[in-house]
């Protein structure tokens, strides 16, 4: 049976779609078969970054429907192998999702695939929570910064008290913090919570810290996920990342800023 | 960059840091959010309740109701200011306050 992840956050734009095909991409490059859903139900923005938007025919909410079948929406990634995605509709409301036509999505999907990635919309309503309901596993997205720290800890409450093993009284859905946009320099210099910070505050295991980092935007302005751009900081603590979701031990890269060599400290070059 | 400042190395960041006042603000807001996310929130309910109380007894006007809340380390504090209506003709403000303090988990 697959594992269901969320890629939650509470606030908005801290990197969930980003981490959600980063960690798709990166299951798949391992040779897990895995899925990412696009939960952000009338803005639709996982196609684009995953680089398949031209290729959207039905999506998750035709399947609920009843409109089309589940293999007819999946898009069969073309980089990389065992790499899917179901894309969402664009002109729908997220009310077009209801627990049980979601229920037998998963149902499906579960029986085909090893990881199923939820990204999931922002805010802790309707949507983030449909998102997070069916989950096993949940990444917290969470950028250094206050608002993002206080959200995450909300959304911590959701999966606690909403999600379907709380509501089942199962065993509860498995935490990870992602702690992404974090600039080291900031850090040292007592501008941004550090990782150490945060931690103490939310509380749950560290799955990885994704420096700000240029290739990012480079990424999604061509549609491939920043996981796959291998010489990029960026993409190499996505693998990171990654790795340790399947039991690696690895240590934390980019937390501390890059040490420089007077020659390019000189020259001001950055990265 | 200042010349001199060059090649020391970066400093550790200073207690009074923004970053350190983020995590104390967070700490402090978030020790009552969890605190209280479980139960109702009773504050609209205490203030209802409070005010049929005083109604009985006096005529209060539901907008001249002021509630605030403070909430600290140590202790957190509920004031609750209500406008009596004046008895004389000539008009003069009267305030009843009631402050209630509870500690901290
Ligand atoms: N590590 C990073 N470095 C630099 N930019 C980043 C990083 N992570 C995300 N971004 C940028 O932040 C923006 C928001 O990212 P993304 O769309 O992944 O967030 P989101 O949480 O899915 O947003 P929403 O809540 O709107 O769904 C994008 O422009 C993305 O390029
Ligand atoms: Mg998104």
């Amino acid at each position: 049976m697959g594992q269901i992840i969320v890629m939650t956050s509470g606030k908005g734009g801290v990197g969930k779609t980003t981490s959600s095909a980063a960690f798709a991409t990166g299951f798949a490059l391992r040779g897990h078969k895995t899925v990412v859903i696009d939960f952000d139900v009338g803005l639709r923005n996982l196609d684009l970054v995953m680089g398949c938007e031209r290729r959207v025919v039905f999506d998750f909410i035709n399947v609920i429907n009843g409109e089309a079948k589940l293999y007819q929406a999946l898009i069969k990634d073309k980089r990389v192998e065992n790499l899917y995605i179901l894309p969402t509709s664009q002109t729908r409301d997220k009310d077009a999702l209801t627990k049980e036509g979601v229920e037998a999505v998963m149902d499906e999907l579960r029986k085909e695939f090893e990881f199923i990635i939820c990204d999931s919309p922002a805010g802790i309503e309707k949507g983030a929570l449909m998102a997070l309901y069916f989950a096993d596993q949940a990444v917290v997205v969470t950028n250094p910064e206050v608002s993002s720290v206080r959200d995450s800890d909300r959304i911590l409450g959701m999966l606690a008290a909403r999600s379907r093993r709380a509501e089942l009284g199962q065993p509860p859905v498995i935490e990870h913090l992602l702690l992404t946009r974090y600039d080291p320099i900031r850090v040292e210099r007592g501008e941004m919570l550090n990782v150490n910070d945060v931690l103490e505050i939310l509380a749950i295991p560290l799955l990885g810290v994704i420096p700000e980092s240029q290739a990012v935007l480079r990424a999604s302005n061509v549609g491939v996920p920043v996981i796959l751009d291998d010489t990029s900081n960026a993409g190499m603590a996505y693998a990171d990342a990654v790795a340790r979701f399947l039991g690696e031990q690895l240590e934390h890269r980019f937390v501390k800023p890059e040490k420089r060599g007077l020659f390019s400290r000189l020259l001001g070059r950055t990265a | 960059m200042r010349i001199f400042n060059f090649f020391r190395p970066a400093q550790p960041p200073k207690v009074e840091s923004s970053a350190h006042h983020a995590k104390e603000r967070l700490q402090i807001v978030m020790a009552h959010e969890r605190a209280s996310r479980d139960g109702p929130d009773f504050l609209p309910l205490l203030q209802q309740e409070l005010l049929a109380v005083i109604a009985k007894y006096v005529d209060v006007d539901q907008n001249k109701v002021e509630v605030k809340l403070d909430r600290s380390n140590e202790i957190s504090t509920l004031e609750v200011n209500i406008e009596l209506p004046s008895r004389r003709p000539e008009p003069r403000r009267q305030r009843a306050a009631l402050q209630g303090a509870a500690s901290t988990p």
